[in-house]
């Protein structure tokens, strides 16, 4: 094991906690949904990162080369990514009823305004 | 290695800053420097959807969605501990789980060895096409992609549901 060899890892874990911390401490609707993004996008280096190869190249086959990167990966992510951002167009069409509905893309007003709602019933 | 520390150093960015706009172009950066990062690790077709998609597509979404809410945060009432604690936690775990890990480009890793050699060898073969990502994509995992497509079409779907209802109030 080596700093250099483990250091994709590292980054890798530390924009998946970063985008969890986004999601549970932040109490901004957008807000969660980039963190929501980022913890997104920490996973495809997860993947990626692993299939390739120094020396090697881009996985379209050519008769002058002879070592590819891993191209299973990539199909995966490409998928990912694709359905991350359906999500995240979903996510932001549910922020905006929220809004029209309360009035407040904030978690604890939202909450505040719920709980006064059940009070008065 | 540079981008990867840059895309650590824009996510910081990210957390602290609390004016969404700001936000949202911080994220744009941050996909540019992830598309830049996955050119260099050999995923030129997964580069090309990123820039796309999450640099283009997901900020015109961000910025049409903060068009209709509000542009600034809060600041919370309590201190984040807890979430900060969970979030260091979870991360001392993965760190651990990564000294079990294979190096980086290690050709000897498992994932060089088993099922890829069958597509890089007879792919070109049995499809006719030289990008392995495409004949993969297209040919051997055609329907996961058909069903790709109907996860968007659902989701768009529903977007238009979420939406159309608000313009018609918005008429009344």
């Amino acid at each position: 094991m080596s700093f250099t060899g483990h250091y994709t890892y590292w980054v890798t874990i530390f924009l998946m906690i970063a985008g969890l911390y986004i999601v549970i401490a932040r109490g901004n609707l957008v807000k969660k949904l980039i963190g929501l993004g980022i913890f997104q996008t920490s996973v495809y280096i997860l993947y990626i990162a692993p299939g390739k190869l120094i020396g090697g190249t881009a996985p379209i086959l050519a008769a002058s080369f002879h070592t590819y990167s891993n191209p299973l990966p990539h199909v995966l992510i490409l998928t990912a990514i694709v359905v991350g951002v359906a999500t995240l167009a979903l996510g932001l069409a549910i922020v905006v009823r929220i809004r029209e509905a309360y009035d407040s893309i904030e978690e604890d007003e939202i909450l505040e305004i719920d709980r006064s709602e059940g009070e008065a019933q | 290695m540079t981008l990867l520390t840059m895309m650590a150093v824009v996510t910081v960015a990210i957390v602290v800053q609390r004016n969404l706009f700001a936000v949202v172009v911080f994220g744009s950066i941050y996909s540019f420097l992830m598309a830049t990062a996955l050119v260099a690790l050999d995923a030129v077709d997964v580069a090309m959807t990123e820039a796309s998609v999450g640099a283009g597509m997901s900020t015109v979404l961000l910025l049409t969605a903060l068009n209709l809410t509000r542009g600034d945060e809060v600041k919370p009432l309590r201190r984040p501990l807890l979430p900060l604690f969970v979030a260091i936690v979870i991360g001392a775990a993965l760190v651990y789980g990564t000294f079990g890990l294979p190096a980086f480009s290690d050709p000897q890793a498992a994932i060089h060895l088993h099922v890829v050699p069958r597509y890089l060898v007879d792919s070109l073969r049995e499809t006719g096409v030289p990008n392995v990502v495409t004949s993969v994509l297209a040919s051997y995992r055609g329907y996961d992609t058909l069903g790709e497509t109907t996860v968007v079409f659902t989701a768009g779907a529903g977007v238009i549901a979420l939406l159309r209802r608000r313009r018609g109030k918005a008429k009344q």
